[in-house]
């Protein structure tokens, strides 16, 4: 029978309804598949920001409309300067290092037989795995100020001891240093895989022009990953801005709200202060900055993308 | 008798219809979903279920519970939704501020909370501060959850520095004169020494209940109010500088790390030995008495001590609220009116070793209060007793409560003591930044 049809004269096929062309299109198809996805992206995000927006701009008791006096308000108190601050501090620190610490893992493992890789990578991927709550509480037990296993050590060799998590200086450390712990391995494991994805006669090409380790790794490596580190350095920029874990555990916002970031700062405004339009706004404070980062990494990637589909 | 098709079907359908009489009957009154608080002590929630599922068969109302931990505020979380989305529970337990963050989603329940103050006499007054809008109350003062926060004090160290607890406070219905010498004088003169012994007092600075609380009672008895009672920011006040004077004095002789103290920090510090005083609920004494029972022997629960303005306890109270979206309000009625009963109370409060504080003052004689120890009487002086001459408090008081919910949730009494002895800031400087804080408080 199909083969019957196919053999007809064109002019005799029976023309297909407006309805049947629009279904038979590609596009269709494509926007039916996309369709559970579209609807879960409408319901999980699409709503709760819009939603989150609206309650942004409502008074304390969500009885009126305030417009922008939220934020505003905000803008004009001390210690949210302070939050700004630290959010920026704790993220773009926290980045750099988990960057930093990732790149070189990649770099040592690289040089390890695959074969003796295995364990080593799994083992280095443990802080990443473990859930993160369950870890920070490992890491308070270890800065707690009474019976901290460091400030144990600390005494054994004769230094003093010192207040990881009552003071200002060591407890934004601290934060740091949990925050790097938890997300090197995913930067590791990233530019491992992008290290891999690099053709190996470049370095030979390199060693036989007689290039140093230097020169190689700054004119080879680093122009083949410079896609991969910007896309890990803004995921990681969005989910350490948007961390609330750490801190909450560790400090809860102090001392003298030295380490509040915007999550945890909004959650005491909004659900501990009964603030709820004003916690919204402290949250919604970091899509303007994330917006920014993004622009500028994004126009990066594709620049470079375009100048590679060009050469 | 001979078995036919007609009374094969007719018992099958007899039997079948056995279960819908029963449900129906079991539930006859309606459903009640319950969002208790998961209470700390193990054997609260068992006995608080036992109550209810009595009530309910006595009742005919189906009743579904729901223990929600307030660790990692998922109790503040669940209410949030529930206000939010208007679905949930039919009663909810509400801590302290709670009932003032939600009022809008409560149904009124003065016919309940009038009847009992029929019954019992006055509430505690810090409940009525809270719980009533308007002159409405919003919800009914529950006894599960409620606490003092006095002063819980390691028996020798006292003795050793030449203070006996035992008798400032004996587990005797009395008032003894000894009584009096219990200030904050006397604590900031006994403090040096129990650092010196290596036992000193683990008074938290840090931003959570306990420390809130500890420092709320102490402003207070120096009559230092942040915001007065008409809404007026008055932190730059002699009495508040005297507060935070008095603070810059104790601090030197705290642990170092009290300034990161959570609410758990200063019972690890009493239960392992390492503290002379705290100020806290007997739950401290509790692990105590299973992880270190002769930490445990050594301690004495009494009111915290008292400065030029009276004597101050901490209280913090928890409440049963109606949401105004419930199904079945009078059912819900009735059975926080039968939990208010003295013989629940005191039921509740024997199962968790007095942990729990009734509502009203008149129920402050409950016989677990004299039985629990090591030692016998340990927490005697645990409630308020008349003689005592003391006042429940909640920080913050008497700030009109919208504001006082975030004086108190944002820790800014011990952000202020911790900016100034800490932070190294001038007594000028810690004032500005709070009266800042608070006229932004105001919006």
């Amino acid at each position: 029978m199909s083969a019957a049809t196919a053999t007809l004269p064109t002019r005799i096929r029976p023309q297909a309804g407006r309805f049947t062309r629009i279904w038979r299109r590609r596009s269709t198809a494509a926007v039916l598949m996309c369709l559970p996805l579209i609807l879960l992206l409408l319901l999980l995000v699409v709503y709760p920001a819009a939603y989150a927006i609206y309650l942004a701009m409502l008074n304390k008791r969500m009885t009126a409309f305030v417009g922008m006096g939220n934020f505003v308000f905000l803008l004009k108190r001390a210690t949210f300067h302070l939050v700004i601050f630290q959010s920026c501090l704790f993220a773009v620190s926290a980045v750099i290092a988990k960057a930093s610490i990732g790149f070189t893992l990649a770099h040592l493992m690289h040089v390890i037989p695959p074969n003796r890789q295995r364990l080593l990578r799994g083992l280095l991927l443990i802080p990443w795995v473990v859930p993160l709550a369950l870890s920070t509480l490992g890491w308070w037990w270890l800065f707690d100020p009474s019976y901290s296993a460091f400030n144990w050590i600390l005494d054994g060799i004769g230094v003093p001891q010192v207040a990881w998590l009552g003071n200002t200086g060591w407890a934004r450390f601290s934060m740091i240093l949990v925050n790097t712990w938890y997300g090197s391995p995913f930067f590791m494991i990233m530019y491992l895989a992008a290290l891999k994805s690099v053709p190996h006669e470049l370095f030979e090409a390199a060693a036989i022009d007689g290039a140093s380790a230097w020169q190689k790794l700054r004119f080879v490596t680093l122009p083949m990953m410079r896609n991969i580190i910007s896309i890990t350095v803004l995921f990681s920029l969005i989910v350490t801005f948007a961390d609330f874990t750490i801190v909450r555990i560790l400090t809860a916002g102090g001392p003298q709200d030295t380490t509040h970031i915007f999550a945890t700062y909004a959650f005491e405004v909004g659900i501990q202060s009964g603030d709820i339009p004003l916690g919204a706004a402290v949250s919604l404070f970091m899509l303007p900055i994330l917006a920014v980062a993004s622009f500028f990494i994004l126009r990066g990637v594709m620049r470079r993308n375009r100048e590679m589909a060009a050469g | 008798m001979t078995l036919t098709r007609r009374t094969a079907l007719r018992t099958a359908a007899a039997a079948a219809a056995l279960p819908l009489v029963h449900i129906r009957s079991a539930g006859a009154a309606g459903k009640l979903t319950l969002g208790l608080w998961d209470h700390w002590v193990p054997a609260g929630n068992g006995a608080m279920k036992k109550i209810i599922d009595a009530w309910a068969e006595k009742n005919k109302v189906e009743v579904g519970i729901d223990f929600i931990t307030s660790v990692g505020n998922k109790n503040l979380l669940t209410i949030a939704a529930e206000a939010q989305s208007k679905t949930g529970h039919d009663v909810e337990a509400f801590p302290a501020w709670e009932i003032l963050n939600n009022q809008q989603n409560l149904e009124p329940v003065d016919d309940v909370v009038e009847g009992l103050i029929k019954q019992y006499g006055a509430v505690n007054p810090v409940n009525e501060y809270l719980s009533k809008v308007g002159g409405h109350w919003m919800a009914v003062p529950s006894s599960s959850g409620t606490q003092y926060k006095p002063s819980c004090a390691r028996i020798s160290v006292f003795k050793n520095a030449g203070a006996d607890v035992q008798a400032w406070f004996p587990a005797r219905a009395e008032h003894s004169a000894l009584a009096d010498q219990w200030t904050w004088d006397k604590l900031l003169e006994l403090a040096p020494q129990a650092q010196k012994a290596g036992l000193p007092f683990a008074l938290g600075l840090g931003q959570t209940t306990d420390s809130v609380d500890f420092v709320g009672a102490l402003f207070r008895s120096f009559g230092a109010q942040m915001v007065n009672e008409k809404g007026e920011v008055s932190v730059k006040s002699d009495t508040v500088r005297q507060a935070l004077e008095y603070m810059a004095k104790l601090t030197k002789f705290l642990p170092p790390d009290v300034f990161s103290y959570d609410d758990a920090s200063n019972n690890r510090a009493l239960i392992s030995g390492k503290a002379g005083m705290i100020f806290n609920p007997p739950s401290a004494w509790a692990v105590a008495k299973r992880d270190n029972p002769s930490v445990a022997a050594d301690c004495w629960t009494f009111p915290t001590p008292a400065g030029p303005k009276g004597r101050f306890v901490p209280y913090l109270p928890y409440f049963w609220g109606i949401w105004s979206f419930s199904k079945n309000k009078s059912a819900a009625k009735d059975l926080l009116t039968h939990l208010a009963q003295r013989e629940q109370v005191e039921a509740l409060s024997t199962a968790v070793s007095g942990y729990d504080i009734p509502p009203f003052l008149a129920m402050a004689d409950l016989k677990v209060w004299e039985q629990v120890e090591p030692p016998l009487g340990t927490v005697f002086n645990y409630p308020i007793r008349p003689f005592h001459n003391a006042t429940p408090s909640i920080a913050a008081l008497p700030a009109p409560p919208d504001i006082a919910v975030q004086i108190y949730n944002r820790a800014t009494m011990t952000t202020m003591v911790a900016k100034m002895t800490q932070g190294g800031q001038s007594m000028e400087q810690v004032l500005a930044w709070a009266q800042d804080e608070l006229e932004g408080f105001m919006r």
